[in-house]
Parts: C-alpha cells; sequence; structure tokens
C-alpha cells in the first residue's frame, strides 16, 4: 500500500467544488463595498457639514446600489431569478440576507443621496443614519458570503476577512470622492483613504499569518499576481494622498508673486489627488480579484481540505 | 419550498449505506440511475484513472464509482504524459524492476460509488438563498429544479463538492436519493440495480446497526483498515443520509477526512463581519470628528 | 461437459454457488462479465468460502477474491493437470465417488497409446488427415462396437463449447473392469501415469505460477471436497477459446470427478455462458452439425434410412437409447401428417452434412468464392470474430447479404467504411456485396425466452410495440417461410415437398401478424397422443404419435402452462426456487444430483444433503427434482436385455451415458485425445516443456494468404511477437459493441479502446501512461490507448521473464466509441471440436505512439516481420 508520507488524494482531484461564479462577483464585491462605505462616509460628511464631500460621496454610493444589483442579475441570468432571494427570509443564507440587505440598503441610500442632491444645506437626519447603517454591512457582509463556504482559504479566514473587506471599501470610498472633491475640502477623505490602505494591509497580513500554508492560495497564480497588484496600487496610491496632504502645502506670504506659486502647487496637488484617487480604487478592485481567484485556486487543491481537516 | 417541509407528515428517515467491500465497480449504479432520472451523458475521454473515466460527482453525474488500484499505475498521478515524474517512475523500472505482487503484499483494487450524503446538517440547504433545496418528509435533501436561481452558492457550501452547476441551465443539479420513487415507494434506482447489495437503502437507524455489525465482522476477519465513514451523528455535518464502509482513508476515495458543514461557523462569520462594520463606521466616523473649520 | 457427463449444460446453478467451501473461478471475469450471478459468490465468501480467482489479469473478480494467482494465458490445462496430479499422488481423491460413479473402473483397449509413450501425441494419428482415428481408445473388449457409428462423428462432434453433443451414444455396459483401480490398464492407473510429470514445479516452469501458490490452490480444493465439504468451479470462455478449449474443461471436470463434486450442492462446474440465450441457440441450435435436443445432424451418407441413423447413433443403454422416439417426435413436430411411418417420418428431409460447415470454414469458403448469399442475425462478425480484415475480405465477395441489427454495425458498413477501406485493401466501387440492413426489434418489443447459463428458460413479455420497420427474428423468418411456401405452392417437384409439407400454421397477433410466441413454445414442449402438452419427454414415441420440437425441453409447456414465465418469489419457496420459470432437462436445478448421495441412496453427509432415496415412499426425493428415474431403488440391478435407462443400475447416476458413470477418460465424443494434455497455444514465445509436441496435432488450421501465423519460439522471425496478448471483455461494454458502443450511458464509462500493460513492459518499451501505443502481429497492427497497471505483472515462464498484453475486443468504427478492433490482430486458429477460435492467447509485439494510416500500414507489419528475420 502507499505509504501516506503527506494527504493523498485521488487523482489529484478536488474534494469541494470550485464556485461557479462569473467576473461580475468579484467586481459585486467591489461596488457594495464602494456603495456601503461611501453612504457611511457620506451620512458623517453630511453630519460634520461638508456639504461639497457628502454630495460626491452620495453619489459614489448611488452608483454603488445601482450597479450592485445589476451585476448580480447578470451572474444570475434573469432578474426574476433575483427576486427568487426575496421569496424567503433565509438567517443560515448569507446569499440571502445579503439580497435583503442590497435591496434595503439600495432604498435608504436613494433617499438619502436624493436628499442630499436637492437640498444642498442639508445637515442629515433619519434616512442618512438609516444609509449608514446599512451601508457598513453592506460593505462587509460579502466577506461573510466568502467565508461561510467550504473552501478552506476562504473559510479559515472567516475572522480577518470582513476586515480586509470594510479597509478595501472603505479606500474605494475615499478614492471615488477624491475623483472629484476640490482639494481643499478634500482633507478627512485623504486622511481616511490613507488610514484605510494602511488598515487594509494590516489586516491582510494578520489574515495571511493565521492562514498559515493555506495563505498560498493568495499569494500564488493569479490570485498572487492579483494580490501584488492590489499592494502596490493600494500603497502608491496612499503615498499619493500623502505627497498632496494639507500640511505640505500651507499657503506662504500673501503676494502677487506667492499668489502665482500657489496657483501652480495647487494644480499638482489636484492631481496627486486624483491620481491617489485613482489607485486606492484600482487596488480595491485587484484586491476583490485576488480573493475571489484565491477561492478557486484553493478548492482545486485537494491538499488544502486534507490539511485542514487533519491538524 | 423550504417553507412546506412542515407540511409533509414525516416518515422514519432513509438513506444508503454504500457498503464498499462488496462493490464489484460495474457501474450499474452510475447507470440507473441516469436513465431514472434522465440525467444527460457527459463523456470526458480516457482518463487512464484505472476504470474510472467519469471522474466525480457533478450536475451530470448524481452516482460515481471510483477505483483506487492500490500500488497506483505509473504515472496516473503523475501528471503530464512525459511529465518527469513518469520519466523517473520509469527510469527507475528500467533500473530495478518491479517485484511481481506476491497477493499478500496489500496490492488491492478499491470500488467505491459515491453520491450525496444527504447530511443531517446540510451545507447546501442551509446556503441556498431561495429556498429551492429543501429537507423531504422522507429526512433527503432534494433541489427543486423550478426555484432555483442558479445562484451557486449551495456549490461551495456543500463539503463533499456533490452539486454543480449544468453549464446550459445555469441551474443545480444533484441526487434526490429518488425522491419520485420514494413516493411511489420503490427503493432508489441505483441501489435497485445493484447486484451485490452494496448500496443498501433502508431507515437509518436499521442500517447503521446493519453497519455496525458489518464493521465487527470485517475487523475480526483482519480487515483492520476497514472503517464506517459519515454513520455518527456527532461529526461535522451531524451524521450523513447516506454513510459509507471504507477500506481506506476517506481522501483516498475523493472524501474530505472531518467534513464540517459551513453553518457551524456561522457565528463567528456574523460577528466578524458585524465587528468589521462597526469598526468600519467608527473610522469613518473619527476621521471627521475635528468638524470643519 | 457433454462428454465427461453427458449433458451439454452447467451442472450445476449459480445460486447453488452460496453452499460452495471453495469457488475457483478460472478463465472467467465472473464479476465483470456475470455481475448479477456474481452476487452469489460473495455470497459464499460471507459465508467463509475460500475465493480464488486463477487469471493472467488482476480483474474486478480478482479484487473480491481471497486469492488471485496470475498465470500464463495458455496454461490452465498444465496447471490444472498439476491438481489432478496433487490429487493421485497424496491420494486425495473421494475414493467412493470415484469407485461407484466414474469409469475409473473401466479397463481400456491394449491398442491405447498414451502421450507419455507417443511424446505428446495419442495412438490413431492419422497423418494425412491430421485427424484421430479413436479405434485404440475404445474401453477393452469394445473396439468394435465403438466402430459402428463412428462414420456419423466425421467431422465436427463432442462438446459444443456454449452446449454439447450427448456424451457418447455407442456402447453399453463396459466389458472389463477393476473394483480395485489397481489394473495398470484401467482409467484410474492410466490417468495417473498421464499427468505424472505434471509436478508442482513443471506447474510453475510452464503457468509462471509460483510453486508455493498453486499448492496452496491445490490444497484449498482438496481441503473443500469429500463427504463434508464441497468446491465448485466456474468457468466461461478464457477457456473456451483456445485451440485446445474443450480440454480445459474436460480437466477440470476430471478434478471434480476425483473430488467428487459433481451433482452435490456446492459442487459442479459453472460454465457461465454468454449471450441473453446462447445456452437456447445450441439446445435449439444454430449450429450445423447438431438438432434439437443435441441430436446429431445426419451425415450424406451413401445411403441413409431413419433405422439406419439410429443405428449409427443410438446406443443400446442410457437415456441416449430412446433416441429414435427423441428423433420421430421432432420430425413429426416439422412436419406433422406428412411424416408417416411409411416415409420414414420424412427422415430424408433433413439436410445432410458432407463436412465442416462452421462460422469460419464458411467465411473461408466465402472468400474463395463459394458462397452466394449470407445471413447475419444478432452477429457482428467484422468486430466479434477473429481476423476481422478476413471476415470483411469474405463479405466483399457475396454476391447480397442480410444484417439484421438495432443500427447500422461495422458487418453493414465494411463496404464504405471498414479499415480496408482506409487501407486501399477494398475499394468501394469494386465491392459487388448487395447489403440490406433490416431494423430487428429488441427483447423488450417481443414475447420469448432466454435459455440461460443455467438452462433456464426464463420468458419475457413484450414491454412496447417494436419501432417503425422493427421486427422480431420470429416474424422474420416465419414471413420468409411464408413467402417462399407461396412462390412454391403447387410445385410438384420432389425437392420442395420439405419447404411445402412443414407444419407452418402459427397464428400471428396485431397488425404486424407478429407469430405468436406461446405457440412454438408450445410446439417445443411436445404433445402426447391425445394432444395434450407433454409433462416431460419419458412418454415420447418412435411410433409417430408424439411430437416435440426439442427433446430436452418436454415439458416446458406442461399442462398447458407457459413454465418459462413462472415467476414465483424466491421468498415463497425454498431456495432451489424450482418453480420460478422452467429448467431443462424436467426442471432440475443440479444435474446428477442423484450423486449427492451414496450408492445405497443416503446422502452423503448431513451438511450436503440434496437428493435421496425415501425407502418408505419407495422413491427419490429432496431439495431438486430428482435427475433420475424416480422409483429406481439404489439397488436395483437391470435385468438382462434392459435397454435404455432401464440397463442403468440404481447406483449409476450419469443416466445420459451409456455406462452411466461419468467420464474420467473419454473414449468417444472428443477428438482430440481421451485425456486432456497440456499444449501450447498456436502461437507461442514457448516450447512445450513436456512433450515434443508443442501445440494440439489436431487442431484447425487455415494456412491461406489472408491468415498467416506469427512464427512461434525456435522459427525464424519468433523474436518479433515476443509478449502474449489475450482478449477479454469489461463490464461496461457487450462483445462486438453493437449494444453498448451505440449508448451514450455506456459510450461514456469506458470511452476509449485501450491496452493494459505492466509497468514493467511500458518501461521495456517506453509505453506511456495514457499515451498510444501499436500492437502487432502478421495479421495487422492497431493502435490503442495505454493504460499501465500493476494489475499485469510479468511472470517467470521457463526461465524467462514473460510480459502480457491485454486488450478488451469491444471497439470498432462505428458508434460513440470507437476504436480499432482486437479481432484484427487474432488468425483463424480453433478448437477441432466446436471450432471456436483462439484468441484467448497469442504472440504479439507492442510499440509505443500510434500506428501508420493507408497503405502503409500493411507494409509496416511485412516489415516489422521481415526485421526478425521471419517472412518470405
Ligand atoms: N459486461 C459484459 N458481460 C458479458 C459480455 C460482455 O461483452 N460484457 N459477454 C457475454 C458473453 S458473450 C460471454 S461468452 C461471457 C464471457 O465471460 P468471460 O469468459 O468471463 O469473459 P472474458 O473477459 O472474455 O474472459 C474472462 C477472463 O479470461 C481471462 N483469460 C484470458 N486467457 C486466459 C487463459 O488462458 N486462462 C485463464 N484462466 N484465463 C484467461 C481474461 O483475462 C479474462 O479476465 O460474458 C458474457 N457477459
Ligand atoms: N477477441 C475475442 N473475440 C471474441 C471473443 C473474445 O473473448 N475475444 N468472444 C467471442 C464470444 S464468446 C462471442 S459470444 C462473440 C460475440 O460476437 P458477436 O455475436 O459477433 O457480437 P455481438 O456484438 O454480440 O453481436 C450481437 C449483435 O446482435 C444485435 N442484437 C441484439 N439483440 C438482437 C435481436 O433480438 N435481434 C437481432 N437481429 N439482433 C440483435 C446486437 O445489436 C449486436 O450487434 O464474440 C466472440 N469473439
Ligand atoms: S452532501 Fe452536499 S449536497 Fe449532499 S446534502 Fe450534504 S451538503 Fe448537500
Ligand atoms: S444554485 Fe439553486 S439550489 Fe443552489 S443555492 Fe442557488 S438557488 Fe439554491
Ligand atoms: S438515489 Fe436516485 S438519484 Fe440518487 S443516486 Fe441513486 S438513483 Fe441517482
Ligand atoms: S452497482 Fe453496486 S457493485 Fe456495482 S458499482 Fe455500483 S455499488 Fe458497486
Ligand atoms: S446483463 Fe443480464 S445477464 Fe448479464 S449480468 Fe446483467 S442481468 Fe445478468
Ligand atoms: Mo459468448
Amino acid at each position: 500500500m502507499v505509504p501516506r508520507e503527506q494527504p493523498t488524494s485521488y487523482y489529484g482531484r478536488p474534494i469541494v467544488k470550485p464556485p461557479v461564479w462569473k467576473p461580475e462577483i468579484p467586481y459585486y464585491f467591489f461596488f457594495g463595498g464602494l456603495a456601503g462605505a461611501s453612504a457611511v462616509m457620506a451620512s458623517a460628511a453630511t453630519f460634520a457639514g461638508r456639504p461639497q464631500l457628502a454630495r460626491r460621496a452620495w453619489a459614489g454610493a448611488f452608483v454603488g446600489v445601482t450597479v450592485s444589483p445589476v451585476l448580480l442579475i447578470k451572474d444570475l441570468g434573469k432578474p426574476s431569478r433575483f427576486l427568487n432571494m426575496l421569496r424567503v427570509f433565509k438567517v443560515t443564507s448569507p446569499m440571502n440576507l445579503g439580497a435583503w440587505l442590497l435591496a434595503a440598503n439600495g432604498g435608504a441610500t436613494s433617499l438619502a443621496a436624493g436628499l442630499n442632491l436637492l437640498d444642498k444645506r442639508r445637515r442629515g437626519g433619519l434616512p442618512e443614519l438609516g444609509a449608514a447603517a446599512l451601508g457598513a454591512p453592506l460593505a462587509t457582509y460579502t466577506a461573510a458570503l466568502v467565508t461561510h463556504t467550504a473552501i478552506p482559504a476562504w473559510s479559515e479566514a472567516r475572522v480577518e476577512m470582513p476586515f480586509v473587506f470594510a479597509a478595501s471599501a472603505t479606500a474605494s470610498a475615499t478614492g471615488a470622492a477624491l475623483l472629484t472633491v476640490p482639494a481643499a475640502e478634500a482633507e478627512p477623505a485623504r486622511h481616511l483613504g490613507i488610514a484605510a490602505a494602511l488598515a487594509e494591509e494590516a489586516a491582510t497580513a494578520v489574515m495571511h499569518k493565521r492562514l498559515g500554508p493555506l495563505a498560498e492560495s493568495y499569494e500564488q497564480g493569479k490570485a498572487g499576481h492579483f494580490g501584488k497588484a492590489a499592494r502596490a496600487l493600494t500603497v502608491a496610491g496612499a503615498l499619493a494622498l500623502v505627497a498632496s496632504d494639507d500640511a505640505l502645502h500651507r499657503p506662504k506670504r500673501r503676494s502677487s508673486f506667492f499668489a502665482q506659486r500657489a496657483r501652480k502647487d495647487e494644480r499638482r496637488r489636484r492631481a496627486l489627488t486624483v491620481a491617489g484617487g485613482t489607485l486606492l480604487l484600482a487596488g480595491s478592485v485587484c484586491k476583490r480579484w485576488s480573493i475571489f481567484k484565491a477561492g478557486f485556486q484553493s478548492a482545486e487543491d485537494p491538499a488544502q481540505v486534507i490539511q485542514t481537516q487533519r491538524p | 419550498m423550504g417553507g412546506h417541509v412542515v407540511e409533509f407528515e414525516t416518515k422514519p428517515r432513509v438513506g444508503f449505506f454504500t457498503d464498499t467491500s462488496v462493490c464489484i465497480g460495474c457501474k450499474a449504479c452510475e447507470v440507473a440511475c441516469k436513465e431514472w432520472n434522465h440525467v444527460p451523458s457527459d463523456n470526458q475521454g480516457f482518463s487512464g484513472n484505472s476504470y474510472d473515466n467519469s471522474g466525480e460527482l457533478g450536475a451530470n453525474r448524481w452516482r460515481h464509482v471510483a477505483f483506487i488500484e492500490q500500488k497506483l499505475p505509473v504515472g496516473v498521478e503523475g501528471g503530464a504524459p512525459d511529465s518527469f515524474v513518469q520519466e523517473a517512475a520509469r527510469q527507475s523500472l528500467v533500473e530495478e524492476g518491479l517485484e511481481p505482487h506476491a497477493d499478500e503484499d496489500g496490492f488491492r483494487w478499491l470500488m467505491s460509488s459515491d453520491v450525496c450524503k444527504h447530511c443531517t446538517e446540510a451545507g447546501c440547504l442551509d446556503a441556498c438563498p431561495t429556498g429551492s433545496i429543501f429537507r423531504t418528509e422522507f429526512g433527503t435533501v432534494v433541489v427543486q429544479e423550478d426555484i432555483c436561481n442558479g445562484c451557486g452558492y449551495c456549490v461551495v457550501s456543500c463539503p463533499f463538492g456533490v452539486l454543480d452547476q449544468r453549464q446550459d441551465d445555469g441551474r443545480v443539479w444533484k441526487c434526490t436519493l429518488c425522491y419520485d420513487r420514494l413516493k411511489g415507494d420503490m427503493e432508489p434506482a441505483c441501489a435497485h440495480a445493484c447486484p451485490t447489495k452494496s448500496i443498501q437503502f433502508g431507515e437509518l437507524d436499521e442500517l447503521r446497526e446493519r453497519a455496525a455489525e458489518r464493521i465487527e465482522v470485517l475487523h475480526r476477519r483482519g480487515h483492520g483498515d476497514a472503517r464506517l465513514y459519515g454513520d455518527s451523528p456527532e461529526d461535522g455535518v451531524g451524521g450523513f443520509g447516506a454513510f459509507f464502509l471504507l477500506m481506506d482513508e476517506p481522501e483516498t476515495y475523493r472524501l474530505p477526512p472531518d467534513p464540517v458543514v459551513p453553518t457551524r461557523h456561522a457565528g463567528t462569520v456574523w460577528k466578524a463581519a458585524a465587528a468589521a462594520a462597526l469598526t468600519m463606521a467608527a473610522g469613518i466616523g473619527a476621521s471627521f470628528l475635528g468638524g470643519r473649520r | 461437459m457433454g462428454t465427461s457427463f453427458g449433458r451439454g449444460g452447467a451442472t450445476t446453478f449459480q445460486q447453488d454457488l452460496q453452499n460452495s467451501d471453495c469457488i475457483v473461478i478460472m478463465g472467467s471475469n465472473m464479476a465483470e462479465c456475470h455481475p448479477v450471478g456474481f452476487q452469489w459468490v460473495v455470497e459464499a465468501r460471507e459465508r467463509g468460502a475460500k475465493v480464488i480467482h486463477v487469471d493472467p489479469r488482476f480483474t474486478r473478480t480478482s479484487a473480491l477474491a481471497d486469492l488471485h494467482v496470475p498465470l500464463r494465458a495458455g496454461s490452465d490445462i498444465a496447471f490444472l493437470g498439476g491438481i489432478v496430479n496433487y490429487i493421485l499422488t497424496n491420494e486425495r481423491e473421494f475414493r467412493e465417488y470415484v469407485q461407484a460413479y466414474t469409469n475409473a473402473r473401466t479397463i481400456v483397449s491394449d491398442d491405447f497409446r498414451d502421450t507419455e509413450d507417443l511424446d505428446g501425441i495419442f495412438s490413431g494419428l492419422d497423418p494425412e488427415s491430421g485427424k484421430y482415428e479413436r479405434e485404440s481408445w475404445q474401453y477393452k473388449g469394445m473396439e468394435a462396437g465403438a466402430a459402428a457409428g463412428e462414420r456419423d462423428k466425421g467431422e465436427a462432434e463432442g462438446e459444443q463449447a456454449h452446449g454439447a453433443h450427448g456424451g457418447e451414444l455407442e456402447h453399453g455396459e463396459p466389458p472389463e473392469e477393476d473394483e480395485t483401480l489397481q489394473d495398470p490398464r484401467c482409467v484410474f492407473q492410466l490417468l495417473k501415469r498421464h499427468y505424472s510429470r505434471y509436478t508442482p514445479e513443471m506447474v510453475e516452469r510452464i503457468c509462471g505460477v509460483p510453486k508455493e501458490t498453486f499448492l496452496e490452490v491445490a490444497e484449498a480444493l482438496c481441503e473443500n471436497s469429500g463427504r463434508e465439504r464441497t468446491s465448485a468451479f466456474c468457468y466461461a470462455v478464457g477457456w473456451t477459446q483456445h485451440t485446445v478449449g474443450v480440454q480445459y474443461i474436460r480437466t477440470a471436470a476430471i478434478v471434480q470427478l476425483l473430488l467428487g463434486n459433481i451433482g452435490r450442492p456446492g459442487g459442479g462446474i459453472m460454465a457461465l455462458r454468454g449471450h441473453a440465450s446462447i445456452q437456447g441457440s445450441t439446445d435449439i441450435p444454430t449450429l450445423f452439425n447438431i438438432l434439437p435436443g443435441y441430436l446429431p445432424m445426419p451425415h450424406a451418407h451413401e445411403e441413409t434410412s431413419l433405422d439406419l441413423y439410429v443405428g449409427r447413433n443410438v446406443p443400446p443403454t442410457g437415456f441416449w437409447g430412446n433416441g429414435k422416439a427423441y428423433m420421430v417426435s421432432l420430425l413429426k413436430a416439422w412436419w406433422g401428417e406428412a411424416a408417416q411411418f411409411e416415409n420414414d417420418f420424412c427422415f430424408d428431409y433433413l439436410p445432410r452434412i458432407d463436412s465442416d460447415h462452421s462460422h469460419y470454414r464458411t467465411v473461408a469458403d466465402m472468400q474463395d468464392n463459394k458462397l452466394e448469399g449470407y445471413f447475419v442475425m444478432g452477429e457482428n462478425p467484422a468486430v466479434g470474430s477473429a481476423n476481422g480484415k478476413l471476415q470483411r475480405l469474405a463479405l466483399a465477395k457475396l454476391k447480397w447479404l442480410v444484417v439484421r441489427d438495432f443500427a447500422e454495425i461495422e458487418t453493414a458498413s465494411f463496404w464504405k467504411d471498414g479499415p480496408e477501406i482506409e487501407t486501399g485493401e477494398l475499394r468501394t466501387e469494386e465491392i459487388g456485396t448487395e447489403v440490406f440492413l433490416m431494423p430487428a426489434a429488441a427483447h423488450t418489443e417481443k414475447d420469448g425466452s432466454f435459455t440461460n447459463t443455467q438452462r433456464l428458460l426464463q420468458w419475457h413479455h413484450k414491454a412496447v410495440e417494436p419501432e417503425g420497420d422493427c421486427r422480431s427474428e420470429l416474424w422474420f423468418m416465419y414471413h420468409l417461410g411464408r413467402r417462399v411456401r407461396e412462390k412454391l405452392a403447387g410445385s410438384t417437384a420432389e425437392r420442395d415437398r420439405p419447404i411445402l409439407d412443414l407444419t407452418w400454421d402459427y397464428p400471428t397477433v396485431g397488425p404486424s401478424e407478429e407469430p405468436d410466441a406461446e405457440a412454438v413454445l408450445a410446439e417445443i414442449g411436445g404433445f402426447d397422443a391425445e394432444r395434450a402438452p407433454l409433462v416431460d419427454y419419458l412418454p415420447l414415441k418412435d411410433d409417430g404419435s408424439t411430437t416435440c420440437g426439442c427433446w430436452i425441453y418436454a415439458g416446458c409447456y406442461k399442462g398447458g402452462e407457459n413454465q418459462p414465465a413462472r415467476r414465483k418469489p424466491g421468498s415463497e419457496q425454498n431456495w432451489v426456487a424450482d418453480e420460478w420459470a422452467w429448467a431443462w432437462p424436467m426442471n432440475r436445478r443440479i444435474l446428477y444430483n442423484r450423486a449427492s448421495a451414496d450408492p445405497e441412496g443416503k446422502p452423503w453427509s448431513e451438511r450436503k444433503k440434496y437428493i435421496w432415496w425415501d425407502a418408505e415412499e419407495e422413491e427419490w426425493t429432496g431439495e431438486d427434482v430428482p435427475d433420475f428415474t424416480p422409483d429406481k431403488a439404489p439397488d436395483y440391478v437391470p435385468p438382462e436385455g434392459a435397454t435404455a435407462q432401464e440397463a442403468l443400475r440404481g447406483d449409476e447416476p450419469f443416466i445420459m451415458q451409456g455406462d452411466g458413470r461419468a467420464w474420467l477418460y473419454a473414449p468417444n465424443g472428443i477428438v482430440d485425445g481421451p485425456f486432456p494434455t497440456h499444449y501450447e497455444p498456436r502461437e507461442s514465445p514457448f516450447p512445450n516443456p513436456l512433450y515434443a509436441q508443442r501445440s494440439n496435432p489436431v487442431r484447425d488450421e487455415y494456412n491461406r494468404p489472408e491468415n498467416p501465423y506469427n512464427p512461434s519460439d525456435g522459427e525464424p522471425g519468433a523474436d518479433a511477437y515476443p509478449f502474449v496478448v489475450t482478449t477479454y471483455r469489461l463490464t461496461e461494454h457487450h462483445t462486438a459493441g453493437g449494444m453498448s458502443r451505440t449508448l451514450p450511458f455506456l459510450a461514456e464509462l469506458q470511452p476509449e479502446f485501450f491496452c493494459e500493460v505492466g509497468p514493467e513492459l511500458a518501461a521495456e518499451r517506453g509505453l506511456e501512461h495514457g499515451g498510444w501505443a501499436t500492437i502487432v502481429t502478421t495479421r495487422t497492427a492497431i493502435e490503442a490507448r495505454v493504460l499501465v497497471t500493476e494489475r499485469m505483472q510479468p511472470l517467470r515462464v521457463d526461465g524467462r521473464t514473460v510480459h502480457q498484453v491485454g486488450l478488451p475486443y469491444h471497439w470498432g468504427g462505428k458508434g460513440i466509441s470507437t476504436g480499432d478492433s482486437a479481432n484484427d490482430l487474432f488468425p483463424f486458429a480453433l478448437d477441432p471440436n466446436v471450432h471456436i477460435q483462439e484468441v484467448k492467447a497469442a504472440t504479439c509485439d507492442i510499440r509505443p505512439g500510434r500506428r501508420p494510416l493507408g497503405a502503409e500500414l500493411p507494409a509496416f507489419v511485412a516489415e516489422h516481420l521481415r526485421q526478425a528475420g521471419g517472412g518470405r
């Protein structure tokens, strides 16, 4: 009989099935995160009286909640199949809860966004609170969606994954806002973006540490490429934002000569901000792809199933 | 639909005891299942994996017979033809040459018919967002194709990789434990076709007793390797409705050694998600404190 | 079987295997080819029986066996002979049984010379005819008697692989015997001497089976035989498809008789038949040399008549003594009123045979333009028969060919897409054969009966109407006959009488005018003088008052009831279940079951009781229908001048044999020797270590350009074919594939033609697992995917390592799963008794990679031989 040093398998065939999900799904993760985090940020900005930032964030949130269901439906095939999920309410099914969450949040966000676009001087109220309350979970439930499965590299990351998602979502939300917000108004978003980027890197590091050998699903193959890209983009994005921080751009003495320089500097700074935002968005997309692909790679390797079940 | 389960007058739970020690690998079960359930054919060509050319359970294969030659054929695990592994294997043969095996040296050909386990705690059922997967009055787990929306969530929620999506219609398919036959008081097609009673159908409690006796006998006859798999309600899925007697480690048969239904981790999963959500909200909020200048 | 015991059928039934203490499956892959029957082997194993599988390959049967013994294909007689020798030298035989129930004590003619004397041949070999004259084989004092009737046995007699000639018909009580079995000329002593050199060492040398393993098998058999225990043999075509096939089975018969395992529960020889009704196709034969019930086909003699036929073929004693009654009843069934005492009951209407007209001879004749037309019904010879190329070339010589099948099989399409079209050896536009492909109705679409492997007639009812133009064989034959008769109507020509006088009046049913199958069954079952259905064959008369279409089936329509249609569940009757369907003869399940009791009629042991003599009731009773005259007491001694069964004593169980005993030694009924002898296959990489004579001296050969033989050991070019090749079946497919390669659910389970080779051979030849290999003989070369598996292992034979190549033979060019046909590799080389092709053992070469295409293929094959210095 074949001695069993390392776990054997049946002709190397996978034990659990890889997902049947199409490319819409990682984008769904991304836009869900964008919507959720944007909603939170938007209402925060509204209450903090930063209408400029708020309006742009609400726009981001609105885009997120409109695109998400479209992507989901595209993955399912037809709209009726999305509605099928709303015929029952099932606490054991993240997919089902997610559907409800998406629907509810969609409503709240649209309302709040609408109100804010109409009334530029709005200081926030229940709609904002609602959108924020539903936005945060919308950004993290997608993590539950992947960890609540039989796929080792996902399931074993059940504790850290939501934090990675949250951070990535926040980064994307700030990124989106920073594209259009005037430099002067951008400050909190900029700081938030930098913080989110750092948080994402930290959470990811902890996650990989806990996963141990399973982490290879994230570090190798396509998932690995996306992962590296995500890190590069996110870090670069963060640096760009640092470079464009207020602290480095205090206008000096008031004089025509300096005013001219200030204007040039202002333009450079604007460019840096936009670049930072774009990099964060791109980083977030890559991150979701990396996690998505890792699930496939993990499922296709029977050894991972066996390792996790034979400690 | 999920909601309807309660309306059934529930019957004693039924299932399978698949005793691989008497399986002759005739594949009658695999064919009978396809015939009865009109499962489409899928021809995967010559695999070289012993006599198994149909791979594994999936949307178009609800019973699958595995073949394991211990002292495996050269290169079967060696990946691509001409792979380094094969070359090495061949070389070592040329140099040492292999001793023709004596029967005692443990050369054996294991055969085993795999099927959906009809778990007590079924990952697929818990995961299904539409309630398309439900538990029947017989305690079996069945997909209702008219409701399934092809979300594929059950696929990644089954610890055994049983379910899969059918390419053409995007819905998922698996063993129904011949729900239609059960309702007509007929035994499932696969069990009916099995010539050696390797597939035994019946009431679960009774099957478990039978299995316990059987394992006794095999151990007495010195088959130390023989073990029951999935018979215990204590395991990670609360016991299988269709359990097995195996002659080797589960993974040898493409079965997870210690499967756990994802739902068992739901607590952690949701706590973590909530914590992350709050942290995010707090973080964002914080960054706006200090308000406007 | 027929020769040894009297009837050409399995001596037992599969359910009885559960009672065995040891089962030897040899020459069969029972689990794969008889999966449903195999459940009884599994049952026996669960009850503690030892299951042994002797097979060149480790198969799905081996996987369930306690012991798998790999041996070289074509060496079984050496192995079994070794067991005979082991039994005799260690005196492990069941003495009382052997003395009482076999011909061990009979003294053989002084003229008889054994292979030990003549270095591998028996006395009587006629150099020019290449056949044995059997006078010298006869029992002492009977040589003359035996000669009579020999003439009718000219060409092809003896056992049919799938059924049998009804044992020896020529003689009465053996005149000279030695109860003590000491006389050097008695069968027992001759047997001892014949096998004296089949030692464990010799077995190892010939079969490649380690001495220890062989002894384990021999011991297992001896331990599990005797009064208290019984062992069974299961075989199928792994034994029959050899140039000495019949003798393989004879050897097993000898082993089982010495061990006293025939006619007893858990004993016997389970001949596993093939097609659902292949047993039926020999009982009511599709063979050229026998009539229904194994009555010999009349030969074309100078002067012939019913009485001459009877004189030549019917022995005075044993149940065959009623041969005339069986024959006359058959003639009455066929020609009814026309058959009268005055006209010899139309005996002259029967066709006569002059020589061999078996399948392969017919194909050779076809190739020689001796045939115009050919009916192929339920056969696919272009794939299923040896030397596929010659098969197809011959079909191309016909004027017309009728193929009745479900799909366009290779036999029907050879003219447009056969391999020879690709190689250019045939050109469509030059083929004159007109092919009629006619759709057949499947068994689910028609009523009828199967006679299965254990002589059980089981009725199948039509489940659905045949689609479109699909029709049953019965319909086809009946209406063909009807139309011919209409055409001939009114003819006064003498030659048309046989057709016009036939009883051709079956009622038809339904729009398609399907003849009523039960009416045919009734005719076969027979009627007595009052036209009441027969109860059994005992009432059959030779005065024309009774009719019976097949005497051994007499009673299958007992009481006007369709006996084969009986379906009383096993749960509602004893384990023998004799109310399920109906078995010939007389619904007996274990044959010769009188032997389950000792000469006094008492069971040999409580554990193995089956049939015994009930002194009070004065009758035989037990689990089964006694295979004996019900009220003949154990101490019955025939009066002077008694005939037929009356002439047999009360302690002679083999009631079909002239002497009522089973034959260790066969003076008749077999053409290649009274004792089985190890001969190498026609093509072998080895000499015969036992004798100068390598292969069966009287085997059927066809020395013609389309049928070259591979040079064997020692002949120039032998090195070009160093490996042994054998062919076999897979559970997933059926025979020539017309019924499985066409079905998606089966095709996907074994999607491609492959060869099985061991890792050592793969290493030696550089064969790649999962890649392609080309297998070469002098006939042609074919390609197959490579399955390298430890289930194939090299053997040490005669001091050399020999590799074996395994080929499933199911593939051909049509259907969903297509591939080269293994049979294209094999020659016409046949068993002389039954003309079965040797496809279980030949020689070949194997090379990595795919074969050449088109005209390059024949060139490659010729070149291969030339390189090794062979060929012209
Ligand atoms: N699934 C399936 N079942 C079938 C059939 C089928 O095609 N498919 N065909 C039916 C028919 S027609 C028949 S006749 C039967 C045949 O039934 P089997 O005779 O059991 O079938 P085979 O596979 O031809 O041969 C049996 C074994 O003989 C072995 N063998 C080859 N040469 C030798 C030898 O020299 N000595 C010994 N001891 N063994 C040898 C082969 O390795 C093979 O494993 O099966 C019947 N059942
Ligand atoms: N190399 C090699 N050659 C062998 C053997 C081997 O072991 N090795 N085995 C030999 C043996 S044992 C056998 S039996 C032969 C089998 O060889 P064949 O008999 O030539 O091949 P089959 O495929 O059995 O042919 C039966 C055909 O009948 C058709 N059929 C089925 N039912 C009906 C019906 O009711 N009516 C009509 N008209 N047609 C029907 C099927 O579709 C099928 O095409 O092969 C022999 N040849
Ligand atoms: S085995 Fe998989 S598919 Fe079957 S019931 Fe369990 S979880 Fe569901
Ligand atoms: S694919 Fe169908 S069955 Fe599976 S979870 Fe989604 S809806 Fe339920
Ligand atoms: S129970 Fe029915 S559906 Fe399930 S495998 Fe058996 S035959 Fe197929
Ligand atoms: S039918 Fe029974 S014996 Fe045949 S493969 Fe399936 S489980 Fe095994
Ligand atoms: S195919 Fe028919 S004859 Fe052959 S094993 Fe199955 S049931 Fe028996
Ligand atoms: Mo056969």
